[in-house]
């Protein structure tokens, strides 16, 4: 063999060596599952293909779980990982999956809400591929996901996504993008499958309140609020200033904008009678000028070159060397989701619901949010669910 | 399948062949070797459908 050839064949080892143990990784992350724990107050675990045929079988399906009190009253949607890289949402899910027990009323969760989102990454970025949250028992491990659905999953993309049925153009991401495709058709591509499934559940099971969980940029001025459209906006705005009063953290109210069509929190109002909420805390590593994209900087959100400009007065939260840690995010997640419910209730006295069992802000900051999570091996079998 | 679809498939193929026929022909520069297999990555994967 020339000098050449054997240049070439190591050449082609080396590359094939490197897909196998790069793929391997992709490979491991997107089949990985997490255990989910039914806790006591759930009472139907079901897929969003229940409610939507069309996702059966494929990777966008994903569980969803009913909490159903003993009286009737109002029922509450929870949405979360929409985007699969604000996981503050999936950690408030659980809290509640688990922990919740509902006296009065349905309480309805989605913990994975983009599942194909999930078991995607961003490579480009240096997002790591999982991230554990340190419990009593150990720690329990979670998949890192991305924005946007994998493209494995729903390809090609088109050169400019058109929303259905606004035909407001859109990036072409946002046609992989759960918190663009609502209100969704039963014969769109995938993703505004997904959310079509979401809006059955609310129109079938005539859902009162939508609550879709999500984390933004310190730098972005979107951030560290509620959105809501102008009919949840009077219940929105008692929730911040009973928050702000009664726990001491900020929570501001973001009016939906009207000409800007397919988030949840407008197309959700629009096409169903639920009132929808988008809950958005500070989320530092998803900013762009920051250090590596690690675990710890996920979970304690503290990053050098945001402290500085946050002196120059760059950031629209406030942001010291203390970071903005997972905990409090979970926490403000926890206690706005209790206070919506709360006014809800106030307002319309017949649709009430009663949940108990629920850590607010300062209870979360305190215990940290793995204290809320069961050890599976401790668990029967037949409360675990996997995503 | 759609025809785009076929299309997309028919393109990989094709760069695929005009790759690796580049990689044989390329005596010298193990730079460009380098590159040519770097590029018919992704082009392998999609027509073999590995996920």
């Amino acid at each position: 063999m020339s000098r050449e050839w054997k240049i070439k064949a190591v050449l082609v080892i080396i590359t094939a060596a490197v897909m196998a143990i790069g793929g391997f990784q992709l490979y491991s992350h997107r089949h990985y599952m997490t255990p989910i724990i039914a806790g006591p107050g759930v009472t139907k675990a079901t897929k969003l293909s229940e409610f939507f045929k069309g996702l059966k079988g494929t990777k966008a399906d994903t569980n969803v779980f009913f909490l159903e009190g003993k009286e009737e009253g109002g029922k509450i949607l929870i949405i979360a990982n929409t985007h699969s890289n604000e996981p503050a949402a999936i950690l408030t899910a659980l809290v509640f999956l688990e922990n919740a027990v509902v006296d009065k009323g349905t309480l309805i969760i989605i913990p994975q809400f983009n599942n194909s989102g999930g078991r995607n990454t961003k490579p480009g970025d240096g997002y790591p591929l999982y991230f554990e949250i340190p419990t009593e028992w150990g720690n329990k491990k979670f998949r890192m996901g991305n924005r946007n659905a994998s493209p494995l999953d729903q390809w090609p993309d088109p050169d400019v996504y058109i929303h259905y049925p606004d035909r407001q153009l859109l990036s072409y991401l946002d046609v992989r993008n759960t918190n663009r495709t609502w209100p969704g058709r039963p014969n769109g591509p995938l993703m505004e499958q997904v959310t079509y499934g979401a809006m059955q559940i609310m129109r079938q099971e005539k859902v009162d309140i939508a609550i879709d969980i999500h984390g933004a940029e310190t730098m972005f001025p979107v951030t560290n609020c509620i959105v809501a459209p102008e009919k949840a906006m009077r219940i929105a705005t008692m929730t911040s200033l009973t928050v702000k009063a009664r726990e001491g953290f900020d929570n501001h109210v973001e009016p939906s904008p009207q000409g800007f069509r397919g988030l949840s929190h407008r197309e959700i109002g629009d096409y169903s009678d639920a009132l929808p909420f988008l809950l958005e805390a500070p989320t530092p590593f998803l900013d762009q000028p920051t250090g590596p994209k690690s675990v710890d900087f996920l979970l304690d959100g503290k990053d050098p070159f945001l402290v500085k400009l946050s002196k120059k007065r760059k950031l629209f939260v406030p942001y010291d060397e203390t970071g903005w840690p997972m905990d409090k995010r979970v926490g403000q997640h926890c206690s706005v989701i209790l206070e919506i419910i709360r006014q809800y209730s106030k307002k319309f006295p017949n649709k009430q619901l009663k949940i108990r069992n629920i850590p607010r802000y300062a209870e979360v900051v305190k215990n940290g949010v793995g204290h809320y999570f069961h050890n599976p091996n401790e668990t029967d079998k037949k409360d675990i669910y996997y995503n | 399948m759609p025809v785009i679809m076929i299309t997309y498939y028919v393109i990989c193929v094709y760069l695929i062949g005009m790759l690796v026929w580049n990689f044989i022909r390329e005596k010298k520069s193990v730079n460009d070797m380098i590159l040519y297999l770097t590029v018919l990555i992704p082009l392998i994967l999609r027509v073999f459908r590995i996920k």
